[in-house]
């Protein structure tokens, strides 16, 4: 009986992941944004698990390659102390993205917790965690997240947490809108009504249905995460060097923009190359969760 | 409800908002700071220097003193002296506020200016052949971040083709125009200082559009959908069947309905453009609160950066505020829920 039912699983796996992959055959945006996001966050991993994988080494400079225009052996030019832009950019970008995957997945956990928890409960629990989230939300959120990161310090974590800080209440908001529409759902009163107890009908039952949504605002989100994170490395907040993350090689590279635009102009580049990656993978699973908006 | 009775229990809901907010930015400067005196006095700092620091903010007193006094500060004008150029932050605050205003306000213009007839547009041409450029440039848009735009203008506009100023408030050969509202471009229509005129709306160009790449995809997302929406309204498809010309119905009958959403958007969009300053007047140097807080987070000023969190966030609650009464005004529904 269990060994149908785990084969009747697999079967419906097998079968989205079919229906997923035909959907992103459908756009070349979306075959952009699947492959070039799978590359970015896998590259990422191993770079972060390894870093001389790159080749770079952020301490070796020579004064003889200062300022180099783009050229074959030197793609993104180099730098202010003669190294290699393009490695410089392959070294930083794995921190962008270990930075994001941190913030999206802190702020996705929190928020389906306390929005869950706010919706379902609803009375007192929910007025209370509302109305933090509401002061949470009050603030712009860089000029917050710049207040929090100054009062720790600068540094990678530190730059993480800020981040953190401010992002959550979104992903509150929207756990608890969907537990508020779910709650109110038929199959809910029916499984209440076929005696589910309290604590599996939100595990079984209610969570699953907030958290898909979420998952598809999520992957859009990480594009708005990766910008912040790299506005913050920019002002000096962020991972600082020699083992910069994008945003401080932007930074570095402020005072020559008229002289070798490369230097911040390409790394600016990656990041929107990105960002962009990440909205039409996000575009490409939302259209997968909700069928409704597929064409 | 009457409209008196709308706008005061709308600014009584500001009250609590403010005071968690004042907490928060409480919390963050004097028990999340790992190191509170040297905090507010400054890497710099002296031992005597260090001592005064925590006389002068009781710093050593119990939090909940710690936390009358700051609060009492705020009201009093008392935000603490910058530990770098030693002057009252509530002063510095108070001489970049003018240009940061001016620029936001700038911006926000263009990005309605921009984005309205984008939004407008692709509603109209939704699913035809001129939707999908609409939607490049609003995805282009969407995904630069905001130096990367910065930049871009300032090499193709100030340093290829030298058309526009690369940074500044005002050419330095002029003299600002007299004090009035400390906003050149206001200030020197009102003295009729033509030639101060002229530079300062050259210099807010660049720095205005860049940071209106930041919020016009919003304005023109907002203005789509509400325009598809109301375009499908019944009272639309009357006049239509009215034998009103297209044009009428588009923008007298659908427009004016859907613009009063964008309306709300306005909010969002002006605290997207306050976050933006930090990076944009930073890049042009323009002298402004933007500038003011990323010199500060490079010289360790704490007392400025929390300053400056303060009013930043002030303006924000005050727009949302002005933008909640405004809406309540447009549309009478809002008033009673």
């Amino acid at each position: 009986m269990s060994t149908e039912a785990e084969a009747g699983m697999d079967e419906s796996r097998a079968e989205s992941l079919k229906l997923f992959l035909n959907l992103a055959r459908s756009n070349p945006l979306y075959v952009f944004g699947l492959f070039f996001t799978v590359v970015y966050l896998g590259y990422s991993l191993v770079a972060g698990i390894d870093p001389a994988i790159t080749g770079f080494n952020p301490l070796h400079t020579n004064v003889d390659l200062q300022l180099l225009p783009p050229s074959l052996r030197y793609p993104f030019g180099t730098d202010d102390v003669g190294r290699n832009l393009f490695l410089e950019v392959l070294y930083g970008a794995p921190i962008d993205a270990g930075a994001s995957v941190a913030i999206v997945l802190f702020s996705f956990t929190v928020g389906l917790l306390s929005g869950s928890i706010a919706g379902y409960f609803g009375g007192w629990v929910d007025e209370v965690i509302m109305r933090v989230t509401d002061i949470f939300l009050a603030f712009p959120g860089l000029v917050l997240a710049v207040a929090v990161a100054a009062a720790l310090g600068p540094g990678l974590l530190n730059a993480i947490f800020a981040i953190a800080v401010v992002w959550w209440p979104v992903y509150t908001r929207l756990a608890r809108g969907e537990t508020l529409t779910v709650k109110e759902q038929q199959y809910i009163t029916a499984a209440k009504a076929a005696g589910v107890g309290r604590a599996r009908l939100v595990v079984d039952h209610v969570l699953p249905n907030v958290v898909v949504p979420m998952v598809a605002y999520a992957t859009a989100d990480f594009g708005n995460v990766i910008i912040l994170f790299s506005v913050l490395g920019f002002l000096g907040l962020g991972a600082q060097p020699p083992h910069s993350d994008l945003g401080r090689i932007i930074y570095d590279g402020l005072n020559y923009i008229q002289f070798a635009p490369w230097y911040p102009i390409l790394p600016g580049l990656t990041i929107f190359v990105i960002v962009l990656a990440f909205a039409f993978l996000g575009d490409l699973v939302r259209d997968f969760l909700d069928p409704r908006t597929r064409r | 409800m009457g409209i008196g009775g709308f706008i005061a229990r709308r600014a009584l809901l500001t009250i609590p908002v403010f005071f968690g907010v004042t907490f928060l930015t409480f919390f963050i400067s004097h028990v999340a700071v790992p190191n509170p005196v040297l905090a507010w006095a400054g890497e710099k700092a002296s031992p005597q220097t260090l001592q005064a620091i925590a006389a002068e903010y009781h710093l050593k007193a119990p939090l909940y003193l710690q936390y009358y006094y700051y609060m009492s500060g705020l009201f009093e004008g008392n935000w603490g002296v910058s530990p770098v150029v030693h002057l009252p932050v509530l002063q510095l605050i108070e001489t970049y506020f003018p240009a940061t205003i001016e620029l936001s306000i700038a911006a926000l213009i263009l990005s309605l200016v921009i984005g309205l007839p984008i939004g407008v547009l692709s509603a109209l041409w939704s699913g035809r052949r001129l939707d999908y450029p609409i939607r490049v440039l609003y995805l282009t848009g969407i995904a630069s971040p905001p130096f990367l735009v910065a930049l871009g203008f300032q090499l193709v506009f100030a340093y290829y083709f030298r058309i526009l100023p690369s940074q500044g408030q005002l050419s330095p050969s002029l003299a600002p125009p007299a004090h009035i509202t400390g906003m050149y471009i206001v200030d020197s229509l009102l003295t009729h200082n033509w030639p101060d005129l002229v530079s300062s709306v050259r210099h807010i160009i660049l720095p205005a559009t860049a940071l209106s790449i930041i919020t016009f995809p919003i304005v023109s997302r907002i203005t789509r959908s509400s325009m598809l929406d109301t375009l499908q309204k019944d009272y639309v498809r009357t006049a239509k069947s009215k034998g009103l010309p297209s044009s009428v119905v588009t923008f007298r009958h659908a427009l004016r309905n859907a613009l009063t959403s964008t309306i709300t958007v306005i909010g969002f969009a002006l605290e997207l453009l306050l976050s933006g300053t930090i990076v944009i007047e930073s890049i042009f140097f323009w002298p402004g609160i933007g500038e003011f807080t990323a010199t500060s987070i490079l010289s360790l000023d704490f007392p400025s950066i929390m300053g400056v969190t303060v009013v930043y966030t002030l303006v924000v609650i005050v727009t949302n505020l002005v933008v909640d009464v405004a809406y309540g005004l447009l549309d009478p529904r809002v008033r009673i829920q």
